[in-house]
């Protein structure tokens, strides 16, 4: 028989046949690499899981022309930098002012789908969103000059560039007018509630002017580093059109994320302290209950270095199977935390199950090393002597 | 060349002369007890002989080779290769089978070899116990399986510590008639032991007191047969 068969049965005997034992020791490292693994991934997945909860506050990037307005093909120009799978939202606008009743009017012209991405907070008190020609959305501050309600029916009107010379001089103005029924009204508690919004489409028609957009906002899940490179390659890539972030929500986004990735790593350090002093703990209680064992195995003849590479392999064992559970529970509690706190399923890492095998190798490794190296101080006469 | 040499051994605790001048010859193949009341300096002198302790003075040449003046790195060189060991507590590995704890002396010796180890089991019997743990052995299987781990690597002397302290008297008889077999075989043998019939089947007796060999005894009736084997 071969010497590493014969310390491989050594070292799963001891495991095995001493199973009440071991099992405290596996527990100990089971748990801290759960805690660990799970950690981990919540320390990863923090960013995409408040990422998303932060999109709900609306655009964090505008895009708007260099020279007053954009055409879409610039805006779908810039949107390509743009990761899709990052992109939540991307809304133009173009306004124009109108009138109602002779009154005047800012109107916007956007695609609702996207408006209602890049800024979920926007509520509709009543109604919906407009989703057909000749619908229209209104503030909340329109709808009380004008006494409006969803369904009602209103004429809007534009007055044309040419049409303005007549009016200047009093003449007979011819107007474009159309007339729209008001599908919802907005309330977002900014200057959103003294506009009117409709298809880009129905503006176009009304205006008589198309493919014209002056601001894009567009909401992304990203770092406010990569959200500051997508806004440098748009300024390359589309001369067009400039890109800016809207600091207030990227530089908070940013804020607490990182507060909240230091809150986990300091976790994850206590955790890691926490595991190699009970680790070491465990396997020093190990070592002492074995003092007769270690004096007996020195008295047959073991080196000192045979002493601490059993021990070891004993312990790197241990921290093997503690990796492999911890690894696999590591996720499950990942999962629990995530589901509970963000109301969404983890991503799985497959990278993080041999570091996290790794890592309780090591910690358990590390953690034995002073018990074992103090077995190795073991007197062997004093298991001669029965002591 | 005797296989054993001790020269005016001293170990000395502070007031405390444990050996004092001690010089004593064994020679290879011979049989020495070592009797001694509690404290007379038994346990430092196998000690000492077993290469786990060092003597305060004096030379102790064992084939030869002065190990008072070697490193603990090359005692336990010297204790693998040349030293067999069977203690009163029988000491084996709890969580290792009969063979695997005779193997246990193959594995820091040289190569592990199963067969060799059950075959030493056999020789005292108890080849059909091979595969059991020592919870499940009695205390003279217990101490059957020590005799095979101290044989299994042929060292040139087997030590026995108060082989028979803790065996009735059935599983003593037993062991003597062992040690009868290594002897035959041309081991050389040092008993510690408190008990006089254990002591006087040697061939030779010494007695220590307060650290000295303060008497010595050949047994004239020495026949090297086995004692026991008929009864």
């Amino acid at each position: 028989m071969k010497k590493k068969r014969m310390f491989v049965r050594m070292i799963s005997a001891s495991l095995l046949r001493r199973r009440s034992r071991m099992i405290v020791a596996l527990l100990s490292i089971a748990i801290g690499a759960t805690i660990l693994s799970g950690l981990v991934s919540i320390y990863y997945d923090v960013p995409r899981q408040l990422g998303a909860e932060f999109r709900n506050y609306g655009a964090n990037m505008i895009l708007t022309g260099r020279d007053g307005r954009f055409t879409a093909g610039d805006m779908a120009a810039g949107k390509a930098v743009i990761d899709p799978k990052e992109l939540v939202g991307a809304a133009p606008y173009r306004y124009e002012n109108v009138r109602i009743r002779e009154n005047p009017v800012v109107a916007a012209g956007t695609d609702a789908e996207q408006a209602k991405a890049a800024s979920p907070y926007w509520l509709i008190d009543s109604g919906e969103w407009f989703s057909r020609s000749g619908e229209m959305l209104i503030g909340a501050k329109v709808a009380d000059s004008f006494r409006l309600k969803a369904g009602d029916k209103i004429e809007v009107s534009f007055t044309p560039d040419d049409q303005k010379q007549a009016a200047v001089k009093n003449e007979a103005v011819e107007d474009n007018v159309k007339e729209f029924t008001v599908s919802g009204i907005l309330k977002t508690g900014g200057t959103e509630e003294e506009y009117i919004y409709m298809s880009m489409g129905d503006l176009e028609g009304l205006t008589g002017r198309s493919d014209l957009t002056d601001v894009a906002e567009l909401s992304i899940s990203a770092t406010s580093d990569k959200l500051k490179e997508y806004t440098e390659r748009i300024d390359q890539a589309v001369p067009a059109i400039h890109a800016s972030l809207v600091k207030r929500v990227t530089a908070s986004e940013t804020t607490v994320l990182s507060k909240l990735q230091a809150l986990v790593l300091l976790v994850t350090v206590i955790v890691l302290a926490l595991t190699m002093i009970c680790v070491a703990t465990t396997m020093t209680a190990v070592v002492a209950e074995r003092r007769k064992e270690i004096g007996l195995r020195k008295a047959i003849g073991a080196s000192d270095s045979s002493i601490i590479k059993e021990f070891m392999g004993e312990s790197m064992l241990l921290g093997l199977l503690g990796g492999i559970v911890g690894s696999v529970l590591g996720y499950v509690f990942a999962q629990q935390v995530s589901v509970r706190v963000f109301s969404s399923s983890i991503s799985f890492r497959p990278l993080l199950v041999p570091i996290t095998i790794a890592v309780s190798i090591i910690v358990t490794g590390l953690s034995s090393l002073m018990p074992i190296r103090s077995a190795t101080d073991i007197d062997p006469a004093l298991v001669l002597k029965g002591e | 060349m005797s296989l054993l040499e001790l020269k005016n051994v001293y170990k000395i605790y502070g007031e405390l002369h444990a050996l004092d001048d001690v010089n004593l010859k064994v020679e290879k193949g011979e049989w020495v007890s070592i009797m001694g009341p509690s404290g007379s300096g038994k346990s430092t002198m196998m000690n000492i002989i077993g290469c786990m302790d060092k003597p305060t003075k004096g030379e102790v040449l064992l084939d030869g080779v002065d190990i008072s003046k070697e490193s603990s790195k090359s005692l336990t060189t010297i204790r693998r290769d040349k030293i067999g060991l069977i203690f009163q507590q029988f000491h084996l590995v709890n969580y290792l089978t009969a063979v695997e704890n005779v193997m246990l002396a193959q594995y820091y010796h040289s190569i592990p070899d199963e067969k060799e180890a059950l075959e030493a089991l056999e020789r005292v019997g108890l080849a059909d116990r091979a595969k059991h743990l020592p919870s499940q052995l009695s205390g003279g299987e217990q101490q059957r399986v020590c005799v095979a781990r101290a044989l299994i690597n042929y060292p040139e002397i087997v030590l026995a510590d108060e082989p028979t302290g803790n065996l009735d008297e059935a599983n003593e008889e037993i062991v003597v008639d062992l040690f009868h077999k290594l002897h035959d075989d041309g081991t050389t043998l040092i008993v510690v032991t408190h008990d006089p019939e254990v002591a006087e089947v040697a061939q030779r007796q010494l007695v220590l007191r307060n650290g000295k060999i303060a008497k010595e005894v050949v047994n004239q009736n020495f026949t090297g047969k086995i004692r026991f084997t008929d009864q």
